[in-house]
C-alpha cells in the first residue's frame, strides 16, 4: 500500500481540515471529502456534470489540465474564480501531498 | 382523484422498476415526477453517459436504460403525473394516503413508495442580488408557454442545450433574443450550435460571449440588465431574463412529511421491507438511508422488489402469496398482453 497524502481543506464556514487521502484507490477529491463526511454534494457522482463539488485551489501544486467537460461545467457554474476546479476531477496522486483547497459556496 | 395501488413518487430507474415488480403481483402503479419526462437523473443529468454496473449489461447508456425500463413496464400500464411535484400527504380514516402536487393534482393509494432520488429538480439560480425580486416579474427559469415571450426583449444565459434550443425557438417569437455565455464554446448538440451560429451571422440574434449577466434593474418589473464582458459593462433593455444553468435536486417538501430523515435521506428498515417510520410509506433507491446503504441503481432495483412484496401484504393482508418466477408464469400485462416461454417441441426419432 502506498502512503496516504495530506489535503488541507477549508470548508464553507472557514474551518480548516486535514484530510488523509489514499493514492492507490483511484479516489478523487470529491470522494475524499465525502469519505470524511464533509458537506460536498457530488450530485452527478463525479462526471463533471453538476459543479456541486467546486473548490478553489490555493497551493501551487501542478494539477492536470481541466478536461473539456470540466471547462464547460465551470463555464456554467457560479462563484467561479481563476483557481476554480471541480474536486471530482482532481485525482489523488502522491504529487498532491499538502494540497490546499477551499470549498466554493454551494448556492 | 387518481386512484392506484402503489403511488410512486419519482420516475427514475428505481421507481420505474417498481412498476414491473408490482405488476407481477397484479398491483397497479402511478408515478409522479417533477421532470416532464421519466428517467430522473439518468434522463436529466447524464442520458449519454455509459453505465457499467447494471447486471448483464456490460455497458448501457443511461438514456437507453430508461427506454428499456419503460418498455419492460409498459404491459403494466403505469399512470404518470409528470412535470408536477408531490408537495403534501395526508392519511384518511380508511388507511389511504392522499398525495397532492404543486399543481393541485390529487392521488389516492393505500401504499406510497418514495423513489425520489436526490429530490425534486429545481433550476440552478445565478447569485444575482435582485434575482428573487424579479422572479415572475421578468425572470423566468423555464419556458412553459413560448407565446408569453411574443414581441418581448429576451435575454437568455447559459451554454447547454436548453439555452441553445430556446434561443433558436424564441428567435421566431420574441422581438429580440440575446444569448449570454461565459465562453464561446457551447456543449449543446452540434446541430443546435450550428443553428445559433447561423442566427448570429444573419444578425437575427445577439450573441455575447466571455460575458455574464451581473445586475438586474427595474422598478416593479425587470426593465434592464447589465452584462459584464471582460471587465466592461453593457446595459441591455430587457423584458425577460431566462437563466438556463441546469437543474439541481433538493429534497423539498417531502422533508416535512414527518418521515425520519438523516443526512438528507429517509431512514428505512432495510432488514425487512424499506418501510419508513410511517407504516404504508416506503422509501427506495437513492432517497433512503440505512446502515451500509449504497446509492446504486442495482440496489434500487432490489429495494423496489422487496418493497412490492411488503406492499402486497399490506394491501391484501389475508391473501396468501408466493414468489413466482417470470420464466414459469410469464408476464400477464394489464393491457391483455401475454408473454410466455415457448413450449418445447418433442419429436420422436423413427
Amino acid at each position: 500500500m502506498s502512503e496516504d497524502i495530506r489535503i488541507f481543506l477549508t470548508d464553507r464556514r472557514g474551518v480548516r481540515h486535514q484530510l488523509l487521502a489514499p493514492t492507490d484507490m483511484q479516489m478523487n477529491l470529491m470522494e475524499v471529502c465525502k469519505a470524511h463526511e464533509l458537506p460536498v454534494e457530488g450530485t452527478c457522482g463525479g462526471m463533471a456534470l453538476c459543479a456541486s463539488c467546486q473548490c478553489y485551489v490555493n497551493s501551487k501544486h501542478l494539477l492536470s489540465e481541466p478536461s473539456d467537460d470540466e471547462e464547460a461545467m465551470l463555464a456554467e457554474a457560479f462563484h467561479v474564480k481563476e483557481n476554480s476546479r471541480l474536486s471530482c476531477q482532481i485525482l489523488m496522486t502522491p504529487e498532491l501531498e499538502g494540497l490546499e483547497v477551499t470549498l466554493a459556496p454551494n448556492d | 382523484m387518481i386512484k392506484t395501488d402503489i403511488l410512486i413518487i419519482g420516475a427514475g430507474p428505481t421507481g420505474l422498476f417498481a412498476v414491473f415488480e408490482a405488476g407481477l403481483l397484479k398491483l397497479k402503479c402511478h408515478l409522479i415526477d417533477s421532470l416532464p419526462m421519466a428517467g430522473g437523473q439518468c434522463a436529466e443529468i447524464y442520458p449519454k453517459k455509459p453505465i457499467y454496473d447494471i447486471p448483464s449489461h456490460p455497458e448501457i447508456m443511461a438514456g437507453d436504460l430508461i427506454k428499456n425500463l419503460e418498455q419492460q413496464i409498459a404491459p403494466f400500464q403505469p399512470g404518470y403525473t409528470l412535470g408536477e411535484s408531490a408537495v403534501s400527504i395526508e392519511k384518511t380514516e380508511d388507511e389511504q394516503f392522499i398525495v397532492t402536487t404543486d399543481q393541485g393534482t390529487q392521488h389516492q393509494a393505500p401504499v406510497v413508495a418514495i423513489a425520489g432520488g436526490l429530490g425534486t429538480f429545481e433550476p440552478r439560480k445565478p447569485p444575482l442580488e435582485n434575482l428573487k425580486k424579479f422572479e415572475n416579474q421578468g425572470v423566468n427559469y423555464i419556458v412553459k408557454d413560448p407565446e408569453f415571450f411574443r414581441d418581448k426583449k429576451v435575454v437568455i444565459a447559459g451554454g447547454g442545450d436548453s439555452a441553445l434550443d430556446w434561443t433558436i425557438f424564441l428567435e421566431n417569437v420574441a422581438e429580440s433574443v440575446t444569448l449570454v455565455h461565459r465562453r464561446n464554446e457551447f456543449r449543446g448538440a452540434l446541430d443546435s450550435v450550428e443553428k445559433v451560429q447561423v442566427l448570429k451571422n444573419e444578425k437575427r440574434i445577439k450573441l455575447i460571449t466571455h460575458a455574464e449577466v451581473t445586475a438586474l434593474k427595474g422598478s416593479e418589473k425587470l426593465e434592464q440588465l447589465t452584462v459584464t464582458q471582460q471587465g466592461t459593462t453593457i446595459d441591455l433593455k430587457c423584458d425577460h431574463f431566462i437563466p438556463l444553468f441546469g437543474l439541481t435536486p433538493k429534497l423539498g417538501p417531502i422533508a416535512k412529511w414527518g418521515l425520519k430523515i438523516e443526512k438528507n435521506a429517509i431512514v428505512v428498515d432495510n432488514s425487512l421491507d424499506y418501510q419508513t417510520n410511517i407504516p404504508g410509506i416506503y422509501a427506495i433507491g437513492d432517497v433512503n438511508t440505512y446502515p451500509g446503504k449504497l446509492k446504486l441503481i442495482l440496489c434500487g432495483f432490489h429495494e423496489a422488489t422487496l418493497m412490492c412484496q411488503s406492499a402486497f401484504k399490506r394491501i391484501y393482508p389475508d391473501k396468501r402469496n408466493v414468489l413466482k418466477y417470470t420464466t414459469v408464469s410469464g408476464i400477464n400485462g394489464f393491457d391483455g398482453s401475454q408473454k410466455q416461454a415457448a413450449k418445447s417441441t418433442i419429436k420422436s426419432i423413427e
